[in-house]
């Protein structure tokens, strides 16, 4: 999208608007990290209740919110993918990559490949798993999904169950991961890297004088 | 008619009494023929028994959880059939279902259709559907009236049903009809709510018929 020419926008470079920044991922972008942190996180919450509970109308609510929520997870995780190819993610300031170790960097590039590969892979499992047990997804209980594979029930226990919980609590485990190392990197480092993701608000805006 | 003479005597007999004799008599006759069997030949015939090939046969049920289907079968019932398949016609069907091969095939699921809140397999461990009256509706369509009872309720109801020659001199009967769960108190208490599970199930059947004589 080329520069509107009344946009105020800092002319600090002759990157178009998408790929210019100020250090700091879009407002898009953030939009997306927080809604999907959150329900992510919901969802694996909701997972981890459901399964537990005795054959009840709870248990069947539970089942398909937690359905509803991992197709929506795909979905929008597919328009965040689309988004960061069109939209390049800041890259980190020079005086954190000048600190960080070179295992560092792989752990960093390497967790958010594999966060992005999970964001896939995990609600797509369920899905499978979901239509390999005889249940096809009707997303919010009015659109019936095509089933990803032919009813199965050995498919579907033996397989595709616990590769689904498996892969799960691999994506929260590297979360973790995420947030320990970006609170490490706010409270310990003190350098602005959280800044980045956190929402905007507080005098920061694009147009701003840097702090 | 015999002599002259003896038909003069008789005739000094008071008339009136031998009157009200003979018609006495003439009634006990007509009385006693009523009240004979019939002759065998007058009989409208008896419908030839045509028997149910239950492990060939299936009876489905379609249920919503949420506006997901879930589809259910039961996988016991047995049929006497009172009926030639090809002139179904005034026969008649009785139909009896083991409730507790109901299934899900899901474990968890199909260890609560048992109960008292979906079929109540102790108290009523059979459904049965009998039919009081076989219309034929053109083609090879027809109309089963009959009574259906489940967990100990019983409800008139109108199956279709479309029969069709099959292999090996076999018939194959099949349709299906909606029933509202509630009307019989399958899923209760909690399980009321049919937004969680619709009132609405959609039983679909597939019987197979072997016509009297053959296997």
């Amino acid at each position: 999208m080329p520069t509107p020419p009344a946009a105020p926008a800092p002319a600090r470079t002759g990157l178009p608007r998408r790929d210019r920044h100020d250090g700091r991922y879009g407002r898009i972008a953030i939009a997306l990290h927080w809604l999907l942190a959150l329900m992510i996180l919901s969802s694996l919450c909701v997972g981890v209740a459901m399964v537990g509970l005795p054959f009840s109308p709870a248990r069947v609510r539970l089942f398909n919110w937690h359905k509803w929520a991992g197709i929506a997870i795909l979905a929008l995780s597919a328009l965040r993918l689309l988004w960061r190819l069109a939209h390049r993610p800041p890259p980190l300031p020079e005086a954190v990559l000048r600190a960080m170790p070179g295992w560092q960097r792989a752990a960093h590039q390497g967790t958010i490949a594999l966060m992005y590969a999970l964001f896939f892979a995990v609600p797509l499992l369920g899905w499978a798993y979901s239509s390999a047990s005889g249940f096809p997804v009707v997303w919010f209980g009015v659109l019936p999904l095509p089933d990803l594979v032919a009813p199965d029930h050995a498919l579907a226990e033996s397989l595709l169950k616990p590769l689904h919980a498996t892969l799960a609590f691999s994506l929260a485990t590297l979360a973790a991961l995420h947030v320990a190392a970006a609170l490490k990197h706010h409270f310990i480092d003190h350098d602005p890297l959280l800044a980045r993701m956190w929402p905007r608000g507080r005098g920061d805006r694009p147009g701003d004088p840097p702090p | 008619m015999n002599t002259p003479g003896l038909s003069a005597r008789r005739a000094a007999l008071p008339a009136l009494p031998a009157m009200a004799l003979l018609w006495l008599l003439a009634l006990a006759l007509l009385w006693l023929l009523a009240l004979a069997p019939p002759p065998a030949h007058a009989a409208p015939p008896e419908p030839p028994a045509a028997k149910l090939v239950a492990e060939k046969s299936q009876i489905g049920f379609v249920t919503r959880q949420m506006g997901v289907p879930v589809e259910g079968s039961f996988r016991r019932f047995e049929a006497t059939l009172k009926l030639d398949p090809r002139r179904p016609e005034g026969g008649s069907v009785a139909l009896s279902i083991d409730t507790g091969s109901a299934s899900l095939g899901l474990p968890m699921a199909d260890a609560e259709l048992p109960k008292p809140t979906w079929f109540d397999v102790a108290h009523h461990p059979r459904a049965s559907f009998e039919s009081t009256a076989i219309r034929a509706l053109g083609g090879d369509r027809y109309a089963v009236n009959g009574r259906l009872t489940l967990k100990g309720i019983t409800r008139e109801l109108v199956v279709p049903v479309s029969i069709a020659p099959a292999e090996a001199g076999r018939s194959v009967a099949t349709g299906s009809l909606v029933l509202h769960r509630l009307d019989f108190r399958v899923g209760d208490n909690e399980w009321t709510d049919t937004s969680m599970v619709g009132n609405e199930v959609t039983v679909n059947f597939r019987l197979i018929l072997a016509a009297p004589g053959t296997p």
